[in-house]
């Protein structure tokens, strides 16, 4: 058994959440340790090769590549972060240790405040020979071509077309890969319409109303059907029609990847809006469970830009709850706030402000598992 | 099916587009986006009290100088010049693939629906560090098309092209 390693305040994950929790807690005077499972910082940002959205707080028109890059230097240079990659945090004990796996070895952590910015995962669609190779998380295949430099395959059939649909279809193409079309189940378009926009300039077909029925194909994908459906998300019957891929990607959603938190113990609660099971949490990102905070997709699904503002309010908060002050703190918190507030004001926000105000909501009568 | 559009506050006039080059902002959905107002230093596209706003164009103060194009996360901004040569119009389109046009190449012009409209010819390519990878493409069009033609379409696919 190894020995006890000890840290202020352990950070899991080192997306843009985790990125700015660190930098934000490090830069109140705290030695936070970062873990992140990946062999590189930056988490989903590492092959987001589009611009931001957002305002130049969150690097508004920066590349995520260009982004994670930029977070990833501040913390290896700095001697008050300690990075741990390649490491997996695989256990949240009651008292508070994390065990965490590397090299085929486990070490054990006891962090006094845990910031958990584990982010999320795709969600899976339930149709015959979905388990045929060839159908991929649209994540997956963003991975495999902006990561490793692959083509996931020669003529896609993408499932989605909320923004990671929108935008890795427009990767797709960029990679000279075929997108035959762009499945969305409901009547329009869930992404911004300036990603939708993009792709239709570019000839591609979005089948609003529209779903996967079945893949086809004896050792890989070869073709899929698809149909479409009513205004009560029925099949239309006779409405199918073939289309020859030999990838299929599922761009339908993320869901909080929150197994640590329920490990800890804090208390969760089913928030639709937020994509799945979330924990709730103060106005400072502190969950339930007293020194564990959290922030980004695990927090609810939104945005990368609303992701790093929750991580600069969960590594204040963190560090300030440590007992460490510095000027401008109080300041630095509310512009915080105030820049997520901004951020979730418009109508395409619409979805996480109702999300949150459910959550909260939950909190104050006390429910929760 | 991206029917969300108001219209008119970011798409200039006829009048504005008949004295020169002139920006075209086709975003017509509020997110929270603001780097085009940062990116215009003529003072045109106005300061965003929402960042969820649609921009604000002042026409009068826009002299096209296209420093907003590469720098619009949705590649949502284009400079039309109505005034170029007699019947024919330049468009700047931002274009993010491969291969890149060289100045004086035939290529397609296409609509927003991904249509060919017509036969176009590129008579510059922007693609400095300023770009960021976004590089802009200028291409002469039929003056009628000026308002139509969104994309282009460089000879087959940038895979084939690459392989070959």
């Amino acid at each position: 058994m190894s020995s006890l390693l000890t840290s202020e305040i352990c950070v899991v994950g080192a997306g843009p959440a985790g990125l700015k929790a660190a930098i934000s807690a490090r830069d109140m005077g705290a030695h936070v340790t970062l873990v992140d499972s990946e062999v590189n910082l930056g988490g989903q940002l590492v092959k987001q090769t589009h611009k931001f959205f957002g305002s130049r707080g969150q690097f508004a028109g920066m590349r995520g590549i260009d982004i994670a890059k930029l977070l990833a230097d501040e913390v290896s240079r700095d001697p008050s972060v300690d990075v741990m990659c390649e490491s997996q945090v695989v256990g949240f004990y009651e008292d508070g240790t994390l065990a965490i796996e590397k090299d085929d070895s486990i070490q054990f952590l006891k962090p006094e405040r845990v910031i958990c910015a584990a982010g999320a995962s795709e969600r899976m669609l339930s149709f015959p020979n979905n388990d045929l190779p060839g159908v991929y998380g649209a994540g997956a295949a963003q991975t495999l071509m902006n990561v490793y430099g692959v083509k996931p395959g020669n003529r896609v059939l993408m499932i989605g077309a909320g923004n990671i649909g929108l935008i890795v279809s427009y990767q797709l193409l960029q990679a000279g890969v075929e997108v035959a079309a762009v499945l969305e189940a409901m009547p329009h378009v869930g992404g911004y319409d300036v990603h939708a926009r993009k792709i239709q300039r570019a000839g591609i077909p979005i089948l609003t109303s529209h779903t996967i029925k079945e893949a086809h194909g004896t050792r890989s994908v070869e073709d899929a059907t698809v149909w479409a459906l009513d205004s009560e998300f029925h099949p239309v019957i006779d409405s199918e029609r073939y289309f020859e891929v030999d990838t299929i990607c599922l761009a339908v959603g993320l869901t909080p990847l929150t197994e640590l938190l329920w490990q800890a113990g804090c208390r969760m609660v089913y928030v639709p809006e937020l994509g799945g099971y979330a924990p709730l949490r103060c106005e400072n990102y502190e969950t339930t469970h007293p020194g564990v905070f959290v922030a980004g997709d695990l927090a609810g699904i939104e945005e990368a830009s609303s992701a790093m503002i929750e991580g600069v309010v969960a590594g204040l908060s963190a560090a300030r709850s440590l007992g460490y002050e510095t000027d401008g703190f109080e300041e630095r918190l509310r512009l915080a706030k105030n820049e997520l507030e901004a951020l979730r004001q418009g109508p395409t926000g619409q979805k996480v402000r109702q999300g949150i105000r459910r959550l909260m909501a939950l909190r104050e009568v006390g429910e929760g598992i | 099916m991206t029917g969300r559009s108001t219209g008119f506050r970011t798409v200039p006039d006829a009048e504005r587009r008949g004295k020169g080059p002139v920006v075209v902002i086709e975003c017509f959905e509020e997110i929270p986006c603001d780097p085009c107002h940062e990116a215009c230093n003529q003072g045109a596209i106005l300061a965003f009290d929402d960042i969820n706003s649609l921009p604000e164009i002042d026409f009068a103060k826009c002299n096209g100088c296209g420093r907003c194009i590469s720098v619009c996360p949705g590649l949502a901004i284009f400079v039309v010049d109505e005034t170029w040569k007699e019947g024919l119009a330049v468009v700047r389109i931002p274009y993010e693939f491969i291969p890149l046009p060289h100045k004086g190449q035939q290529v397609k012009g296409v609509s927003r629906d991904g249509v060919e409209l017509c036969d176009a010819t590129v008579v510059k390519v922007e693609n400095t560090k300023r770009h960021d990878r976004t590089p802009v493409i200028w291409v002469e069009i039929p003056r009628a098309l000026a308002m139509d033609v969104r994309h282009i379409r460089v000879g087959g696919t940038s895979f084939d092209r690459q392989e070959t």
